[in-house]
């Protein structure tokens, strides 16, 4: 046994986290969120040419043709430094549906571009308040042209194009959709900024009238293809997680080694003790949920579905506890909009929400593992 | 990354399922013996075969060097040889308290002539061994502790009261610490000692458990003599002996925790019919399985993590409370959800689920203990915030003053 990643890997690691620490500092992310912007064009040029867009794009395509494992570290580190790119839309969900179920030809079109930034990719499933199910879906697809409307779009106001969930079939079945490639930068296409609760990361309400679209995968494979893209997603946002949680920890410890109440240091109060050691341990427990979500990915284990809901589940619980307590215990000045707490706070709502609540995911769970009590 | 085995481990493996195989009985069915944990005098003969056997084979200390009677094997056959053993019907571990705290202390605190004396026998289950550390006076701030031994001559007396002692009805040896000077800060005037269980000045009392059962005890020390060559390490640096101890203490009850299985919970909540359905259809239900089951997964690769750092060379550290504060009260948890499924049943065993309901019960009536031995979840939490973060310890109003003079309560 080996649980661990390689000397290379935590080589690859360090550099980013060295490169970031540089290229993006707390106050490129409030930059972002304090002003017009989408995104901080100049970041994510430089990681652009640091090649992590084509980590996992075979180097026919003209990406590094690295594995997972090496996208893993990356996502860790872009967690620490809350970077306000769209690296998750482009990377985890469009990169990987076209590397799981792109024709040869689309994968041609699109792969090399995704490397080179000069396409931005997303994926769009949720049309309302609702859990994004077959039956909440109803985006039509008449003649290769879809029109309805998806809200909350990652990214959806810079990125080029899209994986977009449609209604194919006559039913609420999961072999009712289907998925297409739509170029949004072309014809039927509008798409609005909406407020985001991390306004570093944005998000749009995308409407299609007639957008020309081109499939992605087998018609009625739709949601087979969307739960497998959500499920890598979700591994690599758990490290997204995990490294943003560190911080958190980091920066509560730090204050609480320098604030004093009542003559002494308030990291002497065991309330304060007591919380940070939980906060490590909800850490700990979803680093090793997310390594070993890292292997299955690695290996695409048969147990991938459910190590991607495990990891998911710990680490939303992970990030959002410690960024909720990292505010607690700076007390009045955590909350204020100067100190950097509120930019993890609200990441790690953001990335808790993005890829579908902690409820719906422990009921997947609960499904795989009655699966396999039957088995 | 991967859960291989190495083509070493591999061939490690094939050995012990080998002589696993030859020299013991599959557990039946595959399910776990339903009884709770029962030391009459036939588990103890029966462990100190089974002891024998595993030292023969050089499985009774795997990561001991080869002169000591252990194999000179890794942390990692450690685990292959248990996760094996946990297949066959093996007899209650009366041994881990002495193999893995009490002579690992000894040897190295204690002289050659000491090592020599009993480190084999302990080996090879001929001898058992009990911690006797805690006092009514403090189990936590142990080294509160009253237990006086006086010197006279070549020989200490010793007198006083221990407490919650593991084992010590069926003890050969005790791993005593003592106050042997009053007059210094307390942590400087206590001093280790080996004692004779059997000495006629000793007296084990057992005590009932709030389980029923009674496995830990008072054991009560009437100028009780220990020959100096008895003591380990200096005179006045017991304190120091005993974080060895202690030390080992979080190695092995790091594991933490068993309780209920999660297949085990699903079983059972696909039984039990709520108004709305089956309670696995709840999903009130479904979020409280998966988070045990998170957190279950997220221990054992915790674990993982810890042993391919130990694999690498690296010293396990206070890191490995995680194992025992999650673990204790994820089962203690787990098992109040079982009976509370079980509705007005979950309170008396009988009808179609009593096997089910007594399982609960007993895991649920044996948590609080594991709670609190080995360090309780608050001084684990501690030990956390203070040795892993480097947060400052807590004020102390005991450090400076002589033992003699700190308040007390009754
Ligand atoms: C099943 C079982 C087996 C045991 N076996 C052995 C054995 O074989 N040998 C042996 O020597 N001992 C044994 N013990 C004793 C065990 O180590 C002690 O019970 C334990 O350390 C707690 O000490 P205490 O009982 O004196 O409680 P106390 O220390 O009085 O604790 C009472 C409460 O105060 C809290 N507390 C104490 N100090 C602090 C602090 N600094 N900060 C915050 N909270 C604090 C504790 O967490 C606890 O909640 C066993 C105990 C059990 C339950």
């Amino acid at each position: 046994m080996n649980f661990d990643f390689s000397d290379d890997q935590k080589f690859l690691k360090e550099q980013a986290r060295k490169f970031l620490s540089e290229q993006c500092p707390p106050a490129v992310m409030r930059a972002v969120l304090e002003g017009d912007q989408s995104y901080d064009e100049k970041l994510w040029k430089a990681i652009v040419e640091m090649g992590w867009t084509g980590t996992t794009i075979p180097e026919s395509y003209g990406g590094l043709g690295l594995g997972h494992l090496e996208l893993c570290v990356i996502a860790e580190e872009l967690g620490r430094a809350i970077a306000p790119v769209p690296f998750s839309s482009s990377v985890y969900l469009a990169t990987e549906a076209l590397l799981l179920s792109g024709s040869e030809e689309q994968k041609q079109t699109y792969l090399p571009k995704l490397v080179t930034g000069d396409a931005i990719g997303t994926l769009a499933i949720a049309e309302s308040a609702q859990q994004p199910l077959p039956k909440n879906i109803h985006l039509s697809a008449d003649g290769g042209k879809l029109t309805g409307t998806k809200l909350g779009v990652p990214d959806g106001d810079i990125a080029t194009f899209c994986v977009v969930a449609a209604k194919t079939g006559n039913d609420d079945s999961e072999r009712s959709i289907s998925l297409f490639l739509v170029d949004l930068t072309g014809p039927g296409v509008k798409r609005e900024r909406v407020k985001s609760i991390d306004p570093s990361r944005s998000q749009a309400t995308v409407i299609f009238d007639g957008a020309p679209a081109d499939p992605l995968g087998a018609a009625g494979d739709g949601w087979q293809i969307a739960k497998e893209v959500l499920d890598r997603a979700a591994i690599l946002t758990a490290f997204e997680q995990v490294g943003g949680a560190d911080v958190c920890l980091d920066m509560a410890k730090t204050y609480a080694m320098e604030r004093y109440a009542f003559g002494r240091l308030i990291g002497s109060y065991q309330a304060i003790k007591h919380k940070l050691a939980d906060m490590y341990i909800h850490t700990e427990l979803a680093r090793s949920n997310a390594y070993y979500g890292a292997w299955a990915l690695h290996t695409n284990a048969a147990e991938l579905p459910t190590a991607a809901a495990g990891a998911r589940v710990s680490a939303t619980k992970a990030s959002t506890y410690a960024a909720e307590e990292n505010i607690q215990t700076h007390g009045g000045v955590g909350y204020t909009w100067e100190y950097d707490c509120q930019l993890f706070y609200k990441r790690a709502r953001l990335l808790a929400a993005n890829l579908g609540s902690a409820r719906v995911w422990k009921d997947k769970l609960v499904s795989q593992l009655e699966t396999r009590n039957a088995a | 990354m991967d859960f291989n085995d190495t083509p070493e481990e591999a061939k490690f493996r094939a050995d012990v399922k080998e002589w696993l195989a030859a020299n013991a009985k599959p557990k039946s069915d595959g399910g776990v013996p339903k009884r709770r944990y029962e030391t009459g005098k036939d588990e103890i003969a029966w462990a100190k075969e089974w002891q024998a056997k595993k030292a023969d084979a050089g499985y009774a200390a795997i990561t001991w060097p080869k002169e000591l009677g252990g194999l000179g094997g890794t942390p990692m056959q450690s685990v292959i040889y248990n996760q094996e053993e946990s297949n066959y019907e093996i007899p209650p571990g009366i041994f881990g308290i002495g193999l893995g705290m009490c002579i690992p202390t000894v040897m190295k605190h204690g002289s050659k002539d000491l090592n020599d004396r009993y480190v084999q026998k302990a080996l090879r289950g001929e001898e058992i061994w009990c911690q006797l550390f805690s006092e009514p006076a403090g189990g936590s701030d142990v080294a509160g502790l009253r237990t006086k031994a006086e010197k006279q001559g070549d020989k200490w007396i010793v007198n006083g009261q221990k407490v919650w002692t593991t084992g010590a009805q069926f003890s050969d040896y005790g791993l005593l610490i003592a106050r042997t000077d009053p007059d210094v800060p307390k942590h400087k005037g206590i001093t280790a000692f080996i004692v004779d269980m059997k000495h006629p000045g000793v007296e084990v009392r057992p005590i009932k458990q709030a389980s029923g059962d009674s496995g830990f005890n008072e054991v009560f020390f009437t100028d009780v003599e220990i020959n100096d060559d008895h003591r380990l390490d200096e005179v006045g640096n017991g304190w120091k002996v005993s974080l060895t101890t202690l030390m080992n203490e979080r190695m092995s009850i790091g594991g933490g925790g068993g309780g209920p299985s999660i297949s085990e919970l699903i079983d059972l909540a696909k039984t039990v019919e709520l108004e709305s359905g089956p309670a696995i259809q709840d999903g009130a239900v479904r979020e409280r399985i998966a988070d045990w089951y998170v957190q279950g997964q997220g221990l054992a690769y915790t674990r993982y993590r810890a042993l391919t750092a130990l694999s690498k060379g690296a010293i396990p550290g206070p890191e490995n409370s995680i194992g025992k504060v999650v673990g204790a009260k994820r089962m203690q948890d787990m098992a109040a959800f079982g009976l509370d499924l079980l509705d007005m049943a979950g309170g008396a065993v009988g009808g179609e689920q009593a096997d089910t309901i007594q399982t609960m019960q007993n895991i649920y009536l044996s948590a609080p203990g594991l709670r609190i031995a080995g360090g309780t979840d608050e001084i684990l939490r501690n030990i956390i915030a203070e040795r892993v973060l480097g947060l400052p310890g807590d004020i102390r109003v005991d450090k400076e003053v002589a033992f003699k003079e700190l308040p007390t309560g009754k």
